[in-house]
Formats: structure tokens, C-alpha cells, sequence
């Protein structure tokens, strides 16, 4: 190890997030190699190393012959202080050797706070921040990843953008590049002949005009650049490549377990959730390959739990069976069983049951909203009656700590839907003290909310959201309604969420906001250690730029969005039809009953979803 | 009871001691080497180390101790530990032993002592340390105590490597009271503050009981 690494790392806190060397990271002889990409992920190691994302394009990329991908994290303040004094540049985990000598540098955007460590890490690494100031065609910089369905806000720091689903789409441009290296193209070529890559967006091949308001006039495309880049999804989920032989950190991270990654997209419709619409459709592994690949996982990871993943686990045709599989092997080996994320109407006793053989963890429920109107609205199609049945399941079973989510702001929302929040834990309280198995250790139900924010590609991409003083007013409306002391009530700041939804329907020029923020000192803004709303609020005034323009106004249905030029399979007129059943108060049925005609089928080679 | 010698060094230095459990712990389970579980409410693998080693120290003499479950042959212990184990830590040998932890009584270092500033010969350090006692503050958990921890080092001396860099070995006590390298320099920055080196590096070389035979 380079002697000034090791002099820092005994200055800075819990220095294993910053070596490398764990098991099952992988090294190549350089000699072998033609193409190196560093994969950066813009939060911390602990972060990012609990993302199965990282876990797959490390390991798909890596058994490609000739590529190396290794990793990067964004440095706690510590050790970038440290890292800057003495000029050390940002370096990749696995041979230490600086971000500059990579050919490719792939950023994963999962969320829109992540924005300002992409730059603040492009830089520790001394690489200029904007694309145009990269003349060079290595490093190639990119970026894939959920937030990426609005690329952009992100546009001038990207070279390319790569839209969806990954595992083939960053190889096919790897090797373009392979091919660019070696015929010696210069970058404008290389980006031009991208462009050609389905599911590649080139931000620099694309410029957008403006009307007098503000609002997106039109987006003129250089040459031959798509009109609309569609999203790549894999199709055949049980032929992709699967990370049974992920990394296994020497330090603890937030989720220290095999994950098991069971389907994607989700046949439900929920109308504020951006994930329900940009994953779509849903494509699934079978019980046979999951029950393999997690002994599989089990076995080389050492690990001694594992926790079944998805967006809406339950959903998850055969799960009985799976977990049945799964725990008749795991049970003898002491492995506990989690499930996330679970839904809250079709719960079952039996679910449970098997869950809690082995460990007992905490409940959680996502209502969203309080009132059977609004979930109507947003079509969260749970009904007050299989909450309740879920949480005396819950209760009967032994449970006594239960978590509820909503949101609040949510489109049409009435001080009524707010107080009905109160209402329904109630309820939930009152369901324990009637069906408790054991009352004698009490009960806390715990409510949270959040401010809504409304993302692109869902049916409330047109909506405002209800701004920071409304929001608050909601909050103490709610907690002047709950009066009992077994309902703990907390509520989320809501200026993050209020950058967050700038930033999530943000256009090109939001690039300068981001910069300035950055230039003041932001940096791993999902952190409350380092967000300032002050900070963001300072860098909208100096460029000039209303965050509620962005956040808080409603669209006219016609709008040109920024993030039009992106097609995630489901139709914009699908959206604008769901937004309007939204304000009838009328629920979509999920995929699985009636298929609604979104679009997003025509992703599929075979043309149907089959769910 | 089973025990394992093992080293640490490069960049598993940086790994913690409650790190190295879990390490530990998941290394068995993939080298498919089962070991006792503690009982009661929470049960655990059983294992034990003999002498929690600081960040960013290196070692080649960690001892640890489990107690295998069924088949598993000690003799081949070392190579499917190793074959499992991340970069930096490797098994050196596993056998069975009826001595105890707390037998442990001497310790070996040596320590490269890094001056970036000026020049210091070896004999200015070794005289500081040849002095009758070495009375310095010694903080433990409850209170600052000031000690004299010449007692504590059976044997030291210090060499040149080159002007910048000294090379120290000593024999410190392990345990009862205990006298780590750190504490041995911060002697040093306490009773000689121009003899303070801006960078050590440490690395732990062997154990002995009271008698100064090899524990193991
Ligand atoms: S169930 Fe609803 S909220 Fe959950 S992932 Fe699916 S669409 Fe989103
Ligand atoms: S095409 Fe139909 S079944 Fe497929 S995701 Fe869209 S609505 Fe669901």
C-alpha cells in the first residue's frame, strides 16, 4: 500500500471503507486488460456496497474478457479533507491507481441528492466536472440508474447516459469504446456512434430552446441522434447474469446480507411511485433459479441472513413455495430470513410464520395515505379492512412494534384525508389491544410522514407539489389529531424533498445550480450532516433559476417535458389517462387482472407481459 | 479447544477487531468448517481472540480459538481458511492447545519510527529508553495514572535505517498491565517531545508466557 494512503487512513474514521481487498473483489493482471472502468457510486461505501445494482454490472462486466471494473465510493469529509491536503487523487478500490487513468468512469444515479457528489468526486479525482472541458476521449464518463430517467438536470457533466436496465447496455458500450481506443477515434465520434447504442443517451447531441416562461419550447437533435431513447430492460431474467459471487466487505455496511433479487418492475400502479412505472414490466426469475442462486450466494458470501428483494415482494407468484425452499435450507444452517417491503393486504399468517422461524424483525406497512379516497386517488389499492386484518395477523403472532408510512401533499389531499392518517393508527392501536397475543410488553405504532414529491414518468409528473409551509401546517394538524402515547408520530424534514423535486423534474439549466452548489462546498446531500437547504437555496438565486418553478407549478397537460426525450416503455397519454382516473377517484387494476394498455409490453421481444 | 495463528498485514491491517470477527465467522462458513455456537438466548459461533490488535497494525503471531464441530480435520484448516479468506489475512498454522489466554505474558514489536523533519541517530532514542525509570501518564478507562513502564519492557533496542527512519524492537508486556507500541511512543512524546517521531508503523512479531517460551 502507497505510504501517504496509509498515513491518512490512520488519521480518518473506519479506514476499511477505503482499502479495498475484501473477499471476492476482483483482480486482473493489467497485462490482459484493454478496457478499465471504474463503477463510482456517489455516497459512501456502506451505501453503496448494499446495492445489488453494484453487485451485478461489478460481476457482469468483469466476465467480459479484457474489461476490468473496479469501484469507487465517495469519501466521508474526513477523508477527503485528508485526501486533499496532500493531493491524493481519488483512486479505485481494488488497484489504487487514479480515476484519471480509467477509460470509462460509470456514475450510479439512484437518487437526484446524489447529484453534487458525482461532480465533488469527478474533481477530487482531478477531473474537469463538465463534459465539454473533457476534450479527450478517455475517461469516458457516464452515468445509469432510476434518476437517470431525467438525465437532464446531470446532462452537462455526462458524456452519455446510459437508460435502464445495465447489464448488457454498459458492456455494448464498452466495447465501442474498446473499438474507439483502438481505432483511434476522437470523442465526438465515439459519442456519435453511441448515440447509436439502444438505450444511450447523448446529452451534447441534443440541445434544448426555451420559451419566454420558462417551460421547454422544443429540443433540437444534432445529425442522426434518436428522438427517443428507450429504456433497455432484460428480458429473460434466469439467462442475465447473477451475483452469486458478490464482494464481501471486511467492515460493516447498511445491508450486511445476501439480497435476493426475485423479480423487477411491479404489476401494481400506485400513481405517485416512480419506480412502479420506470421498471415496467414486470420480468421475473423462477422459484428453481432463486432457490439455486441463493444457496448459491449463501455458500460464497459466508453470509447468515438473506433477504428476498423486489419492489412489492409479496407480489411474488410462488412465494410460499420459495420460502419454504429456502428455509428448509437455511433453518439448519442458523440463516435468518428477512422480508422487505411488504404489502399490507395480502399478509399472510402463514408468511409470517415462516419469517419468524428464524429471527423476528420489525413490521413496516406503507398505507401512504390515511383516508380510502386518497388511496383511491393514488391508486394504493389497500383497503382499510386488510390493514387491519395484516396488522392482527401481526399482533396475534407476537409483533409489537409496527411502523406506518404515508405522505403528505399528496394531489387532492383535504385536511380531512390528513386527519384520517390519525384515524386509521388509531385503528391499528386499537386492533392490538383487542387481538394482542402478549399485552403485558406494550405496543408502539410509530407514524411517519414525508412530502410528497412528484416525479417524472408517473401519473403525477404534471402536479405541484404543496411547498415547505403547507407541508408543516399538515404535520401539525396530524400531530394535534393523535392523541394516543402508544402512536409515536415523526415527520421528515421536507426541504430535502423540496430540492428533490427540483431537481427530479429538473431541465438542462439546473446543471448550473448543481455546479454552484458544489462549488459552495455540497457534497453528500442525502446526508443531514452535509445538506443546506441554505446552501441550495443561495446557488438557485445566483443562477437566476426558481426552485418552485420546478418543484411547486403545475403543468398544462400539452407541456414538452425535459425528460420526454427518455421512453421508459409507458406512454405519456397512459400517464395523462391515469392522472385523470386520479381525479375521478377511480383505481386501475393491477397488471395480473387487466392488462391497461400502458406500453410498456412493446419492451418485450415476445410483445405481451405475462403477468 | 482448537486454535488458529494467524497474520495480518496490508490492507486488512485497516480491518477492525469487530470486523475480523465477522470475518472470521463468514470465513469458516465458506471454507464449510462448522464451529460451536455459544448457548442461550442469542447463539453465536464461539470464538476468542487472545490479544485485540489495533488499526493499523500489522501482525504475524494472532492467536484465535473455536471449537470445531464434526469432521472438519485441523491439519487442512489452514489452507481452506486461506483459500476463503480476504487479501491480507492468512492462517499459518491450527492445532490444539490446553494453555490459556491470560498465560500470555511478553509481547514483540518492532516499530519503523518516521521523522520527516530532521535527523535523529539511533543512540539519541536508545538513551532516552536506557534510563533508570520512564515515568509517563498512562490513561486506562477510569483515571490517568502516572506509571513508570520500565518494568514493562523486557528488552528494546533501536537501530538506523536510514536517516529518517529508526527501527525499534522491543519485548513489551502483553497484558497485566499491558504496554502497547502506542503507549511506548507516547512515552516518548511525553518525556523526550523532540524525539517524536511523525509517523510510526508497527508490527507484532511473537507471544511468550512468563517463562519467555513461545505461547501457543
Ligand atoms: S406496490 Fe405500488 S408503491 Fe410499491 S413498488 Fe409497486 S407501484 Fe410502487
Ligand atoms: S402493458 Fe399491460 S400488463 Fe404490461 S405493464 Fe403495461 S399495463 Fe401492465
Amino acid at each position: 500500500m502507497d505510504d501517504v494512503l496509509e498515513r491518512i487512513l490512520l488519521k480518518v474514521q473506519k479506514p476499511a471503507r477505503y482499502t479495498g481487498g475484501e473477499y471476492n473483489q476482483i483482480i486482473k493482471d493489467k497485462a490482459d486488460v484493454d478496457i478499465r472502468m471504474a463503477f463510482c457510486f456517489p455516497d459512501t461505501y456502506e451505501i453503496g456496497m448494499s446495492n445489488l445494482g453494484l453487485q451485478i454490472l461489478y460481476g457482469a462486466i468483469n466476465a467480459e474478457p479484457g474489461m476490468w471494473c473496479e469501484r469507487c465510493f465517495a469519501p466521508w469529509g474526513d477523508m477527503e479533507e485528508e485526501m486533499r491536503r496532500v493531493r491524493m487523487p481519488l483512486y479505485a478500490l481494488e488497484s489504487g491507481d487514479p480515476l484519471f487513468a480509467f477509460d470509462a468512469i460509470g456514475f450510479s444515479l439512484g437518487y437526484e441528492m446524489a447529484y453534487t457528489s458525482v461532480l465533488n468526486m469527478l474533481d477530487l479525482a482531478g477531473i474537469p466536472v463538465r463534459s465539454a472541458d473533457r476534450r479527450s476521449l478517455t475517461p469516458l464518463v457516464f452515468a445509469g440508474g432510476t434518476s437517470c430517467v431525467n438525465p437532464e438536470p446531470m446532462a452537462d457533466f455526462l458524456d452519455l447516459c446510459a437508460i435502464g436496465e445495465g447489464e448488457e447496455l454498459d458492456i455494448e458500450i464498452l466495447r465501442l469504446l474498446r473499438k474507439a481506443k483502438a481505432e483511434g477515434w476522437d470523442k465526438p465520434r465515439f459519442l456519435r456512434e453511441a448515440a447509436k447504442i439502444p438505450g444511450v443517451y447523448v446529452p451534447s447531441l441534443y440541445e434544448p430552446e426555451y420559451n419566454g416562461d420558462g417551460t421547454l419550447k422544443r429540443v433540437a437533435r444534432r445529425e442522426d441522434a434518436p428522438e427517443k431513447v428507450t429504456k433497455r430492460i432484460i428480458e429473460d431474467m434466469d439467462s442475465a447474469f447473477y451475483p452469486t459471487n458478490a464482494i464481501v466487505p471486511s467492515t460493516e455496511i447498511v445491508h450486511d446480507r445476501v439480497v435476493l433479487e426475485l423479480f423487477r418492475g411491479c404489476v401494481r400502479g400506485c400513481r405517485f411511485c416512480q419506480a412502479g412505472f420506470v421498471y415496467r414490466p414486470v420480468r421475473r426469475h423462477s422459484t428453481a433459479f432463486l432457490l439455486d442462486k441463493a444457496r448459491a450466494a449463501l455458500e460464497s458470501s459466508g453470509y447468515e441472513e438473506i433477504t428476498l428483494s423486489s419492489l412489492s415482494t409479496s407480489d411474488f407468484k410462488g412465494l410460499a413455495q420459495l420460502t419454504d425452499g429456502l428455509l428448509e435450507w437455511c433453518e439448519p444452517r442458523k440463516i435468518s430470513l428477512s422480508l422487505p417491503s411488504l404489502r399490507a393486504d395480502n399478509f399472510s399468517m402463514g408468511l409470517m410464520e415462516r419469517v419468524q422461524k428464524v429471527r423476528k424483525s420489525g413490521l413496516t406497512f406503507a398505507p401512504e395515505a390515511g383516508s380510502q379516497r386518497l388511496r383511491d386517488v393514488i391508486n394504493k389499492n389497500v383497503t382499510e379492512e386488510e390493514l387491519l386484518h395484516s396488522c392482527r395477523v401481526a399482533f396475534e403472532g407476537g409483533w409489537n412494534t409496527l411502523k406506518l408510512y404515508f405522505m403528505l401533499g399528496l394531489p387532492t389531499e383535504t385536511d380531512e384525508d390528513v386527519t384520517a392518517i390519525a384515524r386509521l393508527a388509531e385503528k391499528v392501536l386499537h386492533t392490538w389491544r383487542e387481538y394482542a397475543a402478549n399485552k403485558s410488553r406494550g405496543v408502539k405504532i410509530t407514524v411517519s410522514t414525508s412530502m410528497f414529491v412528484p416525479k417524472p414518468h408517473t401519473p403525477f409528473e404534471w402536479e405541484a407539489q404543496t411547498g415547505v409551509e403547507e407541508y408543516l401546517r399538515r404535520v401539525k394538524l396530524l400531530r394535534e389529531s393523535i392523541t394516543s402515547r402508544s402512536i409515536v408520530y415523526n415527520w421528515h424534514e421536507p426541504h430535502v424533498s423540496l430540492i428533490e423535486a427540483a431537481l427530479s423534474r429538473g431541465d438542462r439549466r439546473m446543471g448550473a445550480v448543481i455546479e454552484e452548489v458544489w462549488k459552495r462546498g455540497g457534497r453528500l446531500d442525502s446526508w443531514t450532516d452535509y445538506f443546506s437547504f441554505e446552501r441550495w437555496m443561495d446557488a438557485f438565486r445566483a443562477c437566476g433559476l426558481d426552485p418552485d418553478f420546478y418543484a411547486a407549478r403545475e403543468r398544462g397537460e400539452e407541456e414538452l417535458f425535459p425528460w420526454d426525450v427518455i421512453d421508459v416503455g409507458v406512454a405519456k397519454r397512459y400517464l395523462a389517462r391515469e392522472r385523470r382516473e386520479a381525479y375521478a377517484g377511480r383505481v386501475t387494476p393491477d397488471c395480473r387482472v387487466k392488462c391497461m394498455g400502458c406500453g410498456a409490453n412493446c419492451l418485450l421481444k415476445r410483445g405481451g407481459c405475462d403477468e | 479447544m482448537n486454535r488458529i495463528l494467524f497474520a495480518k498485514s496490508g490492507r486488512a491491517v485497516f480491518i477492525s477487531h469487530l470486523d475480523l470477527m465477522r470475518t472470521m465467522q463468514r470465513a469458516f462458513i465458506r471454507a464449510g468448517v462448522r464451529i460451536r455456537h455459544t448457548e442461550g438466548f442469542n447463539p453465536h459461533p464461539y470464538m476468542n481472540f487472545a490479544l485485540p490488535l489495533s488499526v493499523g497494525v500489522e501482525s504475524r503471531c494472532e492467536l484465535m480459538e473455536f471449537a470445531l464441530e464434526g469432521e472438519a480435520g485441523l491439519s487442512e484448516l489452514p489452507a481452506r481458511l486461506n483459500a476463503v479468506l480476504p487479501e491480507g489475512i492468512r492462517v499459518l498454522d491450527a492445532y490444539e492447545s490446553d494453555t490459556k489466554f491470560k498465560y500470555i505474558k511478553w509481547l514483540d514489536i518492532e516499530a519503523h519510527l518516521f521523522y520527516y523533519n530532521e535527523v535523529h541517530p539511533a543512540e539519541e532514542l536508545a538513551a532516552f529508553f536506557a534510563g533508570p525509570e520512564l515515568v509517563m501518564e498512562k490513561r486506562t478507562k477510569r483515571q490517568t495514572a502516572r506509571v513508570d513502564i520500565k518494568p514493562l519492557i523486557a528488552s528494546l533496542t533501536v537501530s538506523g535505517v536510514s536517516p529518517s527512519e529508526l527501527l525499534l524492537t522491543a519485548r513489551l508486556s502483553a497484558q497485566e498491565p499491558v504496554l502497547s507500541p502506542a503507549q511506548l511512543i507516547e512515552a516518548v512524546r511525553q518525556l523526550s517531545p523532540a524525539l517524536t517521531p511523525d509517523f510510526v508503523r508497527t508490527k507484532r512479531l511473537e507471544v511468550f508466557d512468563k517463562d519467555m517460551n513461545i505461547f501457543r
